[in-house]
């Protein structure tokens, strides 16, 4: 067994996993936190999307014992003071989900998209989600949301 | 997934160590190849040995005509590095067509050749631009790397540190992508040096290789139209229910020229 000491959504937390358990399943099991979810659990799909120290990574394909010392966000972090965050709240504005099993992840990596790349236009947004399925196909209005999203940050920030 | 014993050491020299400790210990870069193979039962390591830690391994810079990227260094970094753009913008630009952003946060340069996948995108960057892979105890010239499906020249107790890539006067890398995972179904690194053109090919058979053929012809010209007439035997390629041999051998020309394309801007 091995212990790991992470920041998760701003709380320190620290928990004996086993070596193998998945960041995911530290994350779902351990902190019940299941707003992260597991589709395909072979790295595909990206319904399990997290940032670690900031950058998207796939929660399913990341053992938690290289999380120990890490600072963590998962999709309740999001939001501050009963406030949204502005991508989850464009998401509800666009209605960028169907069933909604894909948005926790989808919004994790629109997240670094307009944080790393504000400029990215319509096509560099539909790349980008080369790693997020959404098996309802509504791509359509989450492109939207973010590209709506990637705007209003930008007023905001000039 | 079986369990294993997890180290995470901060030099290489104790990741030796660690490993040479170890019944069947196996090195894990960013793991988005091995952790998927360890799902799937395929390895079942007594103990994993982590890099994540080692700083020696990471990093980028410039020697003379050659550019050092540290193994431990993500596709994500070398996409976005400066310094990559600046001296080998296909070779930023080849990483940045990686999988996708995820696997590009996490997934290693180190790891991606160490693992030797026949369909991944770097051991066409290393056979066309002239790399030399660093190990903890010698340096292999990029013909010698890659010596099967999913083999390279490295011991089970070896540690790959750096890849020296040198500094063509143009390169390009043209994939035609599988539509499922992004993998090359043919990737075509073309690289120009003043003593010759380098032309190093991934996904179209068991391990990545060099077309010698193409590189005469660009090496005489560069310019697509050498390539015309230029063909390579289907039967040394790979067949997979996504593409046959015939496909791939269609497709490795007009990739090779795409790449010759791209290159000449």
């Amino acid at each position: 067994m091995s212990r790991v000491t992470l920041q998760v959504n701003g709380k320190q937390v620290s928990v004996v996993v086993e070596p193998r358990t998945l960041l995911v399943e530290l994350l779902r099991d351990k902190l019940q936190l299941t707003g992260t979810h597991v589709g395909c659990d072979t790295s595909h799909c990206g319904a399990c999307v997290v940032h670690v120290g900031g950058r998207s990574v796939k929660s399913c394909t990341m053992l938690a014992v290289e999380a120990d010392g890490a600072t963590v966000t998962t999709i309740e972090g999001l939001a501050q003071g009963g406030k949204l965050h502005p991508m989850q709240e464009s998401f509800h504005q666009h209605h960028a989900l169907q069933c909604g099993f894909c948005t926790p992840g989808m919004i994790m990596s629109a997240i670094e998209l307009v944080e790393t790349r504000p400029h990215a236009d319509e096509h560099e947004t539909r790349e980008w989600l080369e790693g997020n399925f959404c098996r309802c196909t509504g791509y359509h209005n989450i492109v939207k949301a973010i590209l709506s999203c990637r705007d209003a940050m930008r007023e905001k920030s000039a | 997934m079986r369990d294993f014993q997890f180290h995470r050491p901060s030099t290489v020299a104790e990741a030796l160590h660690l490993l040479r400790q170890a019944s069947a210990g196996k090195l894990l870069g960013g793991g988005q190849s091995l952790l998927p193979v360890l799902k799937l039962d395929m390895a079942e390591p007594s103990d994993l040995v982590s890099l994540s830690g080692v700083t020696e391994l990471r990093g980028i810079r410039t020697e003379g005509n050659q550019l050092i990227i540290g193994a431990f260094t993500t596709h994500a970094e070398v996409a976005a590095s400066a310094e990559v753009r600046a001296k080998i913008p296909s070779l930023a630009r080849l990483a940045d067509g990686i999988g996708d952003p995820q696997v590009r946060n996490r997934g290693t340069l180190g790891g991606s050749l160490a693992h030797a996948d026949p369909a991944a995108d770097y051991p066409a960057a290393v056979l066309g631009l002239s790399a030399t892979v660093h190990t903890d105890r010698r340096t292999v010239p990029a013909d010698r790397f890659f010596t099967g499906l999913f083999e390279t020249a490295l011991e089970p107790d070896e540690i790959l540190t750096a890849v020296r890539f040198t500094i063509p006067q143009r390169a390009a890398y043209a994939k035609f992508a599988s539509h499922a995972s992004r993998y090359a179904v043919v990737g075509v690194m073309v690289a120009q040096y003043p003593g010759g053109v380098r032309v190093g090919v991934t996904g179209a058979g068991p391990s990545a290789f060099r077309w010698t053929a193409a590189e005469s012809a660009l090496t005489a010209r560069f310019a697509p139209e050498s390539l015309a007439g230029l063909t390579y035997p289907a039967d040394d390629l790979t067949s997979t229910p996504e593409a046959t041999a015939d496909y791939r051998a269609h497709l490795l020309p007009i990739m090779t020229k795409r790449a010759v394309q791209t290159a000449l801007g």
